[in-house]
């Protein structure tokens, strides 16, 4: 059984079809990429699956359970959190307070302690400025607080949106290289991108989405090599 | 001091030596100034607090303190009740109240395309809550009587006179904004109105329920409209179904004043609105008054288009 299944899934804007009926999983421990082109639906996908949008049609299923009806608020603490795209940290609140939100749901303070420690060991940069306010933060220390805040949740699944958007080629390199080390520690990623060469070169399989629809899927490796995909996706 | 008019005004306390009594009504009207500031401050948080949350205005904050008022008024007079415990009535009433005004009547328009939907609600469910008081109470003028038991202080050998009204007052507005700054601060519940405040999407994914902090926003904001009705009512001791109205705009300049949204915005813009009301009330003149009030706001905002203390947050991409 997939960790994560979505079947048919149909989203409206208004009169508009975002989603065209697609259907994809996730495997536990698997890293998986949805790459597309900007406005083929990948976030419109994340939000759908974490409640922030009700799809028209189709289903969710998590560890078996159809969580489609499920409000966001109550996803989080079934073991999924999302980083979503443009970081959202609260630019109001230190970077402790806002590593503290994304514990909201938990309520051991022993174990919401340790996983603090393990994310500042992981970012160690966060816990440097753990007390200045996120909005000061730069791009790329913004995008470790917004998945370090994900972490936060103790999460089975993290789907992360755009991660390395508006950030220099050495920090995308940093941020992938956290990725996988996230994925590593028994964290199953499913990773939306349009850094498609980044994003195929971390991942297990990927989904290619084109105007809210899967127009081809398969290992990540095998998609790197597909002439198509060389030519639309990787400037080759 | 004269007004144009060449009118003098009469200073409290001891008039034969002017200089020193004139000094001494300055003193006393700056602490009515800070004593009705802090009514506008505290009625001002209701307002800030649920735009900061809700991005809404809600039009029909003042007329709660009218309605927590009223609620006092029968407490004391009708059931008979110790005034600490109307007090209490009056702040429950006024706090359920608030919670079924968000969920009835503004709650299903928050998605609305149009945001202008709920305001023209709130414009509604005002003139509704005016006019159930017209029915219950009827349209006469209602003498409230104070019901703040801290007598009056004399100050300077009787040169200065501070009414217990506005000692509990302003008391009461320094305890509330601490209170409230903590509660904010320190607080799961206050961490997560910060984080609405912020960006909703981003909060829900944290795990926090929006519409349930929202009806927390509103609750603590209609249970302090409940303690500005009664202080209000306790230093001005007229109660009519239009007593709110006109607080309730002046909290709400008071709020924007200050910077809507922050809760020291509503602090500073409450005493300023106060201070300055009173002073041009004191020494220009008391039919001017309002009409300098408006005024101030609007060199403010002219010149500082979010308030004083309200910023405009450049977001990094």
């Amino acid at each position: 059984m997939a960790m994560l299944e979505v079947k048919d899934m149909e989203v409206y804007y208004g009169m508009i079809q975002a989603i065209k009926g697609i259907s994809f999983e996730v495997n536990e421990g698997e890293v998986i990429a949805l790459i597309g082109a900007n406005g083929a639906g990948k976030t419109t996908i994340l939000h759908t699956v974490t409640g922030l949008l009700s799809p028209k049609r189709g289903t969710v299923l998590f560890e078996g359970k159809d969580i489609t009806k499920i409000p966001a608020h109550k996803i989080v603490s079934l073991g999924m959190a999302h980083v979503p795209e443009g970081r959202r940290v609260f630019a109001e609140l230190s970077v402790y307070e806002n590593l503290k939100m994304g514990a909201y749901t938990r309520k051991d303070k022993a174990e919401i302690d340790a996983t603090l420690a393990m994310v500042y060991e992981r970012f160690p940069r966060l816990e440097e400025r753990k007390n200045q306010l996120a909005g000061t933060l730069s791009g790329g220390e913004q995008q470790m607080l917004a998945m370090g805040r994900a972490l936060m949740s103790h999460p089975k699944i993290i789907l992360m949106d755009e991660p390395s958007m508006g950030l220099s080629p050495i920090l995308v390199n940093q941020i992938f290289d956290i990725i996988e080390e996230v994925s590593k520690s028994g964290t199953t990623v499913l990773l939306v991108e349009q850094n498609a060469k980044k994003a195929l070169s971390i991942a297990d399989r990927a989904y290619v989405l084109e105007t809210g629809t899967i127009v081809l899927d398969g290992d990540a490796k095998a998609l790197m090599d597909d002439d198509s995909i060389k030519k639309a996706y990787l400037g080759e | 001091m004269k007004n144009p008019s060449g009118r003098t005004y009469a200073a409290e306390g001891n008039e034969k030596y002017t200089g020193w009594g004139n000094s001494m009504s300055f003193i006393s009207y700056f602490i009515n100034g800070i004593s009705l500031g802090s009514v506008y401050a505290i009625i001002a948080l209701g307002y800030t607090m649920v735009y900061g949350i809700a991005k809404m205005l809600n039009f029909a904050h003042g007329d709660v303190i009218m309605i927590g008022a009223y609620v006092v008024m029968a407490s004391v007079s009708g059931a008979g009740l110790p005034p600490f415990a109307a007090l209490l009535v009056s702040v429950v009433f006024c706090t359920v109240l608030g919670i079924v005004i968000e969920s009835v009547a503004y709650r299903p328009l928050l998605n609305a395309a149009s945001s202008l939907a709920v305001l023209i609600t709130a414009i509604g469910v005002s003139y509704l809550l005016q006019n159930i008081a017209l029915l219950i109470f009827g349209a006469n003028t209602i003498s409230f009587a104070s019901i703040v038991p801290v007598p009056a202080l004399a100050l300077a050998g009787g040169a200065l006179t501070v009414t217990g009204e506005a000692i509990v007052t302003i008391a009461c507005c320094i305890v509330i904004m601490i209170g409230l700054t903590l509660f904010i601060r320190k607080s799961k519940a206050g961490q997560a109105m910060l984080a609405v405040s912020e960006d909703k999407g981003a909060a829900q994914l944290m795990g926090i329920n929006v519409n349930g902090t929202i009806a927390l926003t509103f609750a603590i904001g209609s249970a302090l409209a409940a303690v500005a009705g009664v202080l209000l009512c306790s230093a001005y001791p007229t109660l009519t179904p239009y007593t709110g109205a006109m607080p309730g705009i002046k909290a709400f300049v008071a709020a924007v004043f200050g910077g809507i949204g922050s809760i020291p915005g509503a602090l500073i813009g409450g005493i300023l609105l106060g201070v300055i009301e009173i002073f041009g009330k004191a020494y220009i003149s008391s039919q001017m008054a309002d009409a300098i009030v408006f005024g101030v706001l609007i060199v403010i905002l002219l010149v500082k288009p979010a308030g004083i203390l309200g910023k405009n947050i450049q977001e990094k991409v």
